[in-house]
């Protein structure tokens, strides 16, 4: 039962993620959260390594969720469940889909979702500042929310380089 | 030779890719038309429009539907284990060792001060999202999606799939008539 629930969380998530693997990470947070799988703290930690390291954020999530959940199977599947349903599609309907490539439709169906997405998105940034100012107070949150920001999008500073830098802060002062 | 090459050619544009599958897009542009010459521009950019046509992770369709094209099945389970499989690993390993410490004081710290990151990292996706409706749909229309979507959701407790689902069905249906012209405009701008 545990399988197949990873299998459906992940499957659910992806085929409503229209605009690519960000646009899923709501989605998946939403799953796994609400089933308990892993906390808000846990997701975010996650995403944060996720976001460090590079490749597809979608099936970097889906591996490690899917292992802490099921073990190396449970991996798979929420890999599977992440990549297969739509690369199916693509290799097997490749005649039609080309066919619609350009269409108007396609072109609104990733922009009409692309709001519901920002806001699912503000939601989950919002919920990470309100735990950050619950958990290390106003004046270490506004530092290090400050600090990261510039050098994330001022500095263009590498994510992996803030991460560590994050990491290397809290464990020595916080 | 021809598996190796599929592998390197995704194995490469993966690990140098960071900030998800849509910005490793150029790289893989690189690899797999200028590199190895597997298809030509038109080509490329035929299966990134058809990749977009469907929801999912876009880089992944696009390895697995190159590396069938290059390499038959093979090709294709190759292509999309080099481009998610080498950082899958990493993020497990790192994450278990970081959970297997949890209780130590220092690494709570390290826990505690990751969030606002976090925070930043998603306020800053929110604001790209909001762009790219803005740029489409103009900031009143993107405005009245965000308010109704964020009573719907947080006030409601709808959940997003309904709302996803009803606006895909909506981009579907509606008619096209009047769109064209704009549309086709902002293509050729």
């Amino acid at each position: 039962m545990v399988y197949w629930n990873i299998f459906w969380a992940f499957f659910v998530a992806n085929i409503l993620g229209y605009g690519g693997g960000p646009a899923t990470i709501p989605l998946i947070q939403k799953e796994v959260v609400t089933r308990g799988w892993l906390t808000h703290q846990e997701f975010n930690e996650a995403l944060a390594m996720g976001n460090s390291l590079p490749g597809p954020i979608a099936t970097k999530m889906a591996g490690y969720i899917g292992f802490h959940e099921g073990g190396i199977l449970g991996s798979f599947l929420a890999v599977f469940a992440t990549v297969a349903p739509s690369l199916i599609l693509m290799l097997t309907l490749m005649g039609i889909l080309y066919k619609y490539r350009h269409s108007i439709q396609v072109k609104r169906m990733t922009l009409y979702v692309k709001p519901t997405i920002a806001v699912l998105l503000g939601v989950m940034a919002y919920n990470s500042f309100h735990d950050s100012y619950s958990q290390i107070g106003i004046g270490q949150f506004l530092f290090l929310g400050v600090i990261s920001y510039i050098l994330m999008e001022k500095v263009k500073l590498h994510p992996a380089f803030i991460v560590i830098g994050a990491l290397l802060y809290g464990g020595l002062n916080l | 030779m021809k598996q190796l090459n599929i592998f390197i050619a995704f194995f490469r544009s993966s690990m140098l890719g960071y900030g998800g599958g849509p910005s490793t897009i150029p790289l893989v542009h690189k690899e797999v038309v200028e590199r190895f010459k597997w298809m030509t521009d038109e080509e490329f950019g035929d299966v990134l429009a058809i990749g977009n046509t469907l929801p999912g992770p876009i880089n992944t369709k696009m390895a697995g539907y190159i590396g069938f094209k290059v390499g038959g099945k093979i090709g294709m389970i190759n292509a999309t284990i080099a481009t998610i499989l080498p950082t899958i690993i990493l993020m497990v390993v790192l994450l278990t060792t970081l959970v297997t410490f949890k209780d130590l004081k220092w690494v709570q710290g390290m826990t505690k001060a990751i969030v606002p990151v976090v925070g930043v990292m998603l306020g800053v996706l929110t604001w790209q999202f909001i762009e790219a409706s803005v740029k489409g749909l103009k900031w009143p229309f993107t405005i009245g999606h965000i308010l109704v979507g964020i009573v719907l959701m947080q006030y409601f407790h709808i959940h997003p799939g309904f709302i996803i689902g009803g606006l895909l069905l909506y981009a579907v249906v509606k008619p096209t008539k009047s769109v064209e012209g704009k549309k086709s405009k902002g293509l050729s701008a």
